[in-house]
């Protein structure tokens, strides 16, 4: 099944923690008022702006490892594999909010409006992340509606990019998915545009199915440090 | 109080209208317009760099400073230009050819001229001839590049290759920057440094210069 799911900007809008989380406000710490009515801003930009769209198409097991080679390039070993041949599920996607907000942000930084540009790019940074949370939980609903027990059910986004998935893995999953048709394109060097896009496979399985050990050679470098919150989301 | 703590101060409390009133009366006031940039703007600007850098407020807050920054420097600037007063220094920027993402450049491009630097812009996607083009005609003395994706920061190794060819590598410094960059990426390509954030970059580029 292939899908394109809208959502209303609203839905996009990214809680305001994950924006200030962006800026290393963490932990209960405020916002500093004087920031405020920019952030105010910022959010209202964004749902005037943003047209949250995404594409989700089911993948049969056997057509994941060819995707997954992509050049040749990912890391010698990685969790991914693994954990795709305990799925109960799996569907590639990719969803943008639109290039009217990445416009607007280019054109705020040439106005010198620094700081309304730097806040909505954070937003639309965190509503594209959370886009992929959004197809997640749609993709989790499929897979109940089609029979599957919720409890295998529990789905989560990997991208290229992350956990040893090299980014040049986008042209095989870009030639297979052709997200071109809700306007996310692919440049040479695997850059989409619009910018604030985010691609990957999801995966639907037990809390188990996505349990793994972070301890590859590449998770020292890693910058985000992710899949333990993530891996605990999934146990809720 | 001095208009000049005044102008400093309105600066770190990121108030663009006092800052562009302080100005005003600094002028005024027939203060040298090299004064009212180094001893109000930049001396705002300093401090807020420095109580960033020491985790004491957060980039936005940066940010508020850095536009009241540019009001003062829209009045000042006429002036600045009749009396030749020198920057810092004078900076090439831009995001490496394939990449479009600008956000971390454009940071980096306000920490700059926040500290005193002339900075030139070249924008996203530009492609390694025209950093060094750009460096050249402008008299720079360092190109600072950005890249977003592993896929786009082998473009920077070519803008080395650029200089060395050109033979003009030891006067224009070579910096680079951007999430997936590292100081040992930056040592294999043989650019000359790597700034892991905005405001390293700075004390960077000011390294690479020999200046204070
Ligand atoms: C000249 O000297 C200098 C000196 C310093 C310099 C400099 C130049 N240039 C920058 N700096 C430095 O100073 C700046 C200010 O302090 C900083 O600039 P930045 O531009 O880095 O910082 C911005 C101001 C704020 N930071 C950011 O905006 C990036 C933050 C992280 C978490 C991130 C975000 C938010 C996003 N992303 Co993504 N993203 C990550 C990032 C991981 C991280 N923690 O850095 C990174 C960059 N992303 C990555 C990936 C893989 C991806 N992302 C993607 C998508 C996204 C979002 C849309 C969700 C979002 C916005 C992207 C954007 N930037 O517009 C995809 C690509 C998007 C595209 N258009 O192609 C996708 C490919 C994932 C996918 N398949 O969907 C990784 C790249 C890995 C790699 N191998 O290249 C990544 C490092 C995360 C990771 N895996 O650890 C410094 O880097």
């Amino acid at each position: 099944m292939r899908e394109v799911v809208r959502f209303p900007a609203a839905e996009a809008r990214p809680p305001e923690e994950e924006v200030l989380r962006l800026q290393g406000i963490t932990d209960g710490a405020s916002l500093p008022a004087r920031v405020r009515p920019a952030l105010d801003s910022a959010f209202g930009l964004f749902e005037e702006l943003a047209a949250p769209v995404g594409l989700v198409e089911d993948l049969a097991p056997g057509e994941f490892p060819a995707i997954y080679e992509g050049e040749g390039a990912n890391a010698p070993n990685t969790p991914l594999p693994e954990i795709v041949e305990r799925a109960a599920g799996l569907a590639l996607y990719a969803a943008t909010v639109g290039d009217a907000v990445g416009r607007r942000i280019g054109e705020l930084f040439t106005e010198q409006e620094v700081v309304v540009g730097y806040l909505l790019d954070a937003v639309a940074s965190a509503a594209a992340d959370r886009l992929s949370d959004l197809l997640a939980e749609h993709f989790s609903d499929r897979l109940v509606a089609g029979g599957v027990d919720p409890d295998r059910a529990k789905v989560l986004p990997y991208s290229p990019g992350y956990c040893g998935w090299e980014v040049s893995g986008q042209r095989r999953l870009f030639a297979r998915l052709r997200p071109e048709e809700i306007g996310i394109h692919l440049n040479p060097s695997c850059l989409m545009t619009p910018l604030k896009s985010v691609s990957g496979v999801l995966v639907g399985g037990t809390a188990d199915t996505h349990r793994f050990r972070p301890d590859f050679p590449f998770c020292a470098a890693c910058v985000t440090r992710e899949c333990g919150r993530r891996m605990a989301a999934v146990r809720r | 109080m001095d208009p000049m703590e005044s102008l400093a101060a309105a600066l770190q409390r990121g108030d663009d209208a006092a800052v562009r009133e302080h100005t005003r009366e600094a002028i005024g006031l027939g203060r040298a317009p090299a004064a009212i940039l180094n001893q109000g703007l930049l001396a705002g600007m300093g401090v807020v760099g420095e109580q960033f850098r020491t985790h004491q407020i957060f980039l936005p807050e940066v940010l508020l400073a850095a536009r009241a920054m540019y009001a003062g420097l829209d009045v000042l600037q006429p002036l600045l230009e009749r009396d030749n007063v020198p920057m810092l220094g004078k900076v090439v920027i831009g995001t490496i050819r394939g990449d479009l993402h600008d956000i971390g450049k454009n940071l980096v491009g306000i920490m700059l001229r926040g500290a005193g630097f002339e900075v030139i812009d070249l924008g996203k996607d530009v492609p390694p001839e025209r950093f060094v083009d750009a460096a050249v005609e402008a008299g720079a003395s360092v190109i600072g590049m950005s890249a977003l994706l592993t896929t786009t920061m082998v473009g920077m190794k070519e803008v080395v290759a650029t200089l060395e060819a050109r033979r003009c590598r030891g006067q224009i410094k070579t910096i680079v920057g951007g999430a997936p960059v590292s100081a040992e990426f930056a040592r294999e390509i043989g650019a000359d440094d790597y700034a892991f954030d905005a405001a390293s970059a700075v004390t960077r580029v000011k390294a690479l210069l020999g200046v204070a």
